[in-house]
């Protein structure tokens, strides 16, 4: 049995953040989940997905964040307890469904949960999502711990049955990625089949309806900050002169600053969990009597902003700081020693700093950058295009996914790059206003994802462009996810159907369509030749499974090489391809026989034909 | 309780996450407070992954530049670059076994000499500890042992608040019943390395 479904009240166990979460949604008695991933999101849809085999839980891989929502917001709608998952950029793709259904509100609870990622451990930007609360008018919980998010669930679906609105579930990644001892509670029997009741006067957002559902959410935002005010999730700790005020992890580190600095009985913390509506009435008390407050929170200064304008209502005349130049900063991650150090300079008390050694004698360290896996798929591709565009001038759109990090030399295989599905929309711009060749790059699930508006895009307006699909056949890059082109019966999946790569780009009409097989590398440069000599839009589909999931299958065929005496130090392998199987040992290339997969790509590019394989 | 700080680092694929995960229960099982914080988005890409463990009752799970109490590094680059995560007062355990970075086979960086890297170490912190921990996997009979090997000197420096026979027991539990028996072997020949 999944042992997120064990059935044993008041058991401890060692979960994630993210297993956490999971196991709380199980508890509230969730039946429908949705997702598209993504980091620090992933685990929780994965033991989902993995529930489902062996549960009443129905669970769905989304094609993006915006169906996956609109999926679970019907669901809802049919009276059945519903979560979607996303990490944070992922709710800029669902914010049109998320607007709109935040006046239509649901029947049962409906959860969504967008992961932040402050530093940008594995995104893009580190946007503060608070904001979708303010911007739609939904409730914001956030938790500080792993155990208290597996609680705050259960009360997320609650909430969003007495507001009749789904409620964001925020939190961060080192509340996603930390694990702690987690007590489990009592799994409710889940709901799983609902009925839809017509009421097209509230449910078909014409602009008659939506004049009176915006009314309605405005009453709404009002009852949910009276909530938040009596909220449970909200709570003061501790008296003194100063308050704190603090929200998910920051709380942590301020709790444990106020012991390390000696402040009990000085400082008071305010921790904020229900964090949309702010709690006005509780903050107003809370302040009242503070000599002066801090505000401790990462990214953007939200709570900051409420605080000071709540204060301003009340009268209140003390400082209130928090982003300052000498205090917080808008920028990354929070850590135990910056908040301590803060607090002690803005309540001034002493603090004795433990300083780190001194790195200044240490010479410069070779970099250890995350890279492509021996054997990847995506290095054979771009190495073909890097062939057969020698001497052309060329613009790279990439995209997101394991191949972003073919950006970096040799292969330098990506330069520009927004978001999900860039890389076909952003094609089309520079086509039009440069002389360079312009060859994209994306994936398999981000050309499912949001790629495909870009290409038929770029076919109606005739952008001079090639998109290659780099079609590894999975989700790899967090965590080899299925997406809507693979073969789920392979995988050992029923009821599973499949979109195929080729056919829908056939379908939009693209004029010069081929498929490579990117290991046979010399009919890849000459279709790769082909296809960007074509004016107008072409499209190469480069189709190789990833060959991390294929080893993780025991899927691997091919024997591993190795560099034969025939060898006289061109280094073509290493200069031009760049494989982490190859190492350097005497001024020899040699090839790391367990790493390599046997992909041949080195040996056919080698000018002395001395990579050979092992008998 | 007082609070021990531990960081781990390692290169993707080296397995500090399932040692850190049996250090956890083991905590768990003898109900000391542990909290575990990981970074490993990169993790199968062959970047480095780090993961920090708290025992005792701070409620932060995440470990500040120059606060480690303990450092443990799989691979001695690593442990080098990570330095400053310690103090002059931690105690470093470090594998002295290297997996040389690509960038060096390209000749973007050199790798230092072992011996330059643990005297740059061993002058700057409160006690170092060296093993080869793969040579000593191996011994046990499975060089993917190298997290159970290290844990085991990690136990033997007496700094955390975890016992070896719970560390044992974790293992039981938690590594893949083929691996029980090289991996207590493994964990026993890291007790005997320091």
């Amino acid at each position: 049995m999944h042992k997120l479904l064990a059935d044993q009240p008041g058991t401890k166990k060692f979960l994630l953040g993210n297993e956490a979460i999971a196991r709380g949604a199980v508890e509230a008695g969730l039946a429908f989940a949705s997702t598209y991933p993504g980091t620090p999101s992933s685990e929780i849809s994965l033991n989902f997905f993995q529930m489902s085999r062996e549960s009443d839980l129905y669970f769905e891989y989304s094609t993006n964040e915006k169906v996956a929502l609109e999926v679970a917001a019907a669901a809802a709608n049919a009276g059945v307890r519903s979560m979607c998952v996303m990490k944070h950029v992922g709710m800029n793709v669902a914010a049109d469904t998320l607007m709109t259904l935040a006046y239509v509100g649901v029947r049962a609870g409906l959860v969504i949960l967008t992961a932040d990622d402050p530093y940008m451990f594995s995104s893009q930007n580190e946007q503060d999502n608070r904001y979708y609360g303010k911007l739609s008018g939904l409730p914001i919980l956030e938790p500080s711990s792993a155990q208290e998010a597996k609680e705050m669930m259960g009360y997320a679906f609650d909430l969003s049955e007495e507001l009749a609105e789904p409620v964001i579930f925020r939190t961060t990644t080192r509340l996603n990625h930390s694990t702690e001892p987690v007590t489990l509670g009592k799994i409710k029997q889940p709901v799983t089949r609902g009925d839809f009741i017509k009421d097209p006067f509230n449910y078909v957002t014409v602009p008659a309806v939506s004049r009176k559902l915006h009314i309605k959410l405005l009453r709404q935002i009002e009852q949910a900050e009276a909530l938040s005010s009596k909220s449970v999730y909200n709570f003061i700790e501790g008296t003194g002169k100063y308050g704190i005020i603090a929200n998910g992890v920051s709380y942590n580190y301020v709790a444990d600053a106020v012991l390390d600095l000696g402040l009990t009985g000085t400082a008071k913390i305010l921790r904020i969990g229900f964090s949309h509506p702010m709690p006005g009435e509780l903050i107003k008390y809370f302040i009242a009597d503070c000599e002066k407050v801090l505000v401790v929170e990462e990214g953007e200064p939200y709570m900051e902003e409420a605080v000071k304008a709540f204060a301003q209502e009340a009268g209140y005349t003390g400082t209130i700081k928090g982003k300052a130049k000498e205090l917080f900063s808008r920028l990354f991650e929070f850590d135990p020693a910056m908040v301590r150090k803060i607090m002690a300079a803005y309540f001034n008390v002493p603090f004795d700093a433990t300083s780190a050694v001194d790195l200044s004698d240490v010479p410069e360290l070779p970099q250890r950058p995350p890279n492509l896996c021996a054997g990847c798929s995506h290095r054979a591709t771009f190495y073909a295009v890097n062939q057969a565009t020698k001497g052309m001038e060329t613009i790279h759109p990439t995209d997101i996914g394991c191949y972003t990090l073919g950006f970096l030399p040799p292969l330098s295989a990506g330069d520009f790059l927004i978001c999900m599905g860039s890389s076909a929309g952003t094609a089309g711009g520079f086509a039009k206003t440069t002389d360079k060749k312009v060859i994209s790059y994306i994936g398999d699930s981000t050309f499912f994802h949001s790629g495909i508006p870009g290409l038929i895009n770029a076919v109606f307006n005739n952008h001079d462009m090639t998109l290659i699909i780099l079609d590894n056949s999975i989700t790899a890059m967090t965590g080899h996810q299925p997406n809507p082109g693979v073969d789920m019966q392979a995988l050992n999946y029923d009821g599973f159907g499949q979109v195929s790569v080729e056919s829908v780009v056939r379908g939009i009409g693209v004029p010069h369509v081929s498929v490579i097989r990117p290991y046979n590398v010399k009919k890849s440069i000459a279709a790769i030749k082909e296809a960007i000599a074509h004016k107008g839009v072409s499209v190469i589909i480069s189709k190789q499974a990833c060959t991390l999931f294929e080893r993780s299958r025991k899927k691997l065929v091919g024997k591993p090489f190795y560099v034969s005496d025939r060898c006289k130090n061109h280094r073509n392998c290493i200069n031009d391809l760049g494989c982490p199987a190859f190492y350097v040992e005497n001024e020899k290339v040699r090839i790391n026989a367990s790493l390599c997969s046997g992909c041949g790509v080195c040996a056919q590019i080698c000018p002395e034909h001395a990579i050979l394989p092992l008998k | 309780m007082d609070t021990t700080r531990l960081i781990i680092v390692a290169v993707g694929g080296q397995g500090n996450l399932l040692s850190s995960r049996v250090l956890g229960e083991a905590a768990c099982r003898l109900d000391i407070p542990v909290r575990m914080s990981e970074i490993h988005g990169m993790a199968q890409r062959g970047g480095v992954v780090e993961s920090a463990m708290v025992f005792g009752d701070a409620r932060s799970t995440i470990i500040s530049d120059g606060e480690a109490d303990l450092f443990l590094a799989f691979e001695p680059l690593e442990a080098l670059r990570a330095l400053n995560r310690c103090n002059a007062a931690t105690t470093v355990i470090t594998n002295t076994s290297s997996l040389p970075p690509f960038t060096a086979a390209i000749g973007k960086g050199v790798y230092p000499d072992l011996e330059t890297i643990t005297r740059l170490i061993s002058s700057k912190v409160g006690r170092l500890i060296t093993l080869d921990a793969n040579a000593l996997a191996r011994e046990a009979g499975n060089e993917l042992s190298v997290n159970i090997v290290l844990l085991g000197a990690l136990i033997k420096t007496g700094k955390l608040p975890v016992t070896a026979d719970s560390v044992k027991d974790a293992i039981r539990e938690t590594t893949k019943a083929a691996f029980v028996e090289t991996n207590l072997k493994a964990f026993e020949l890291g007790v005997g390395a320091v």
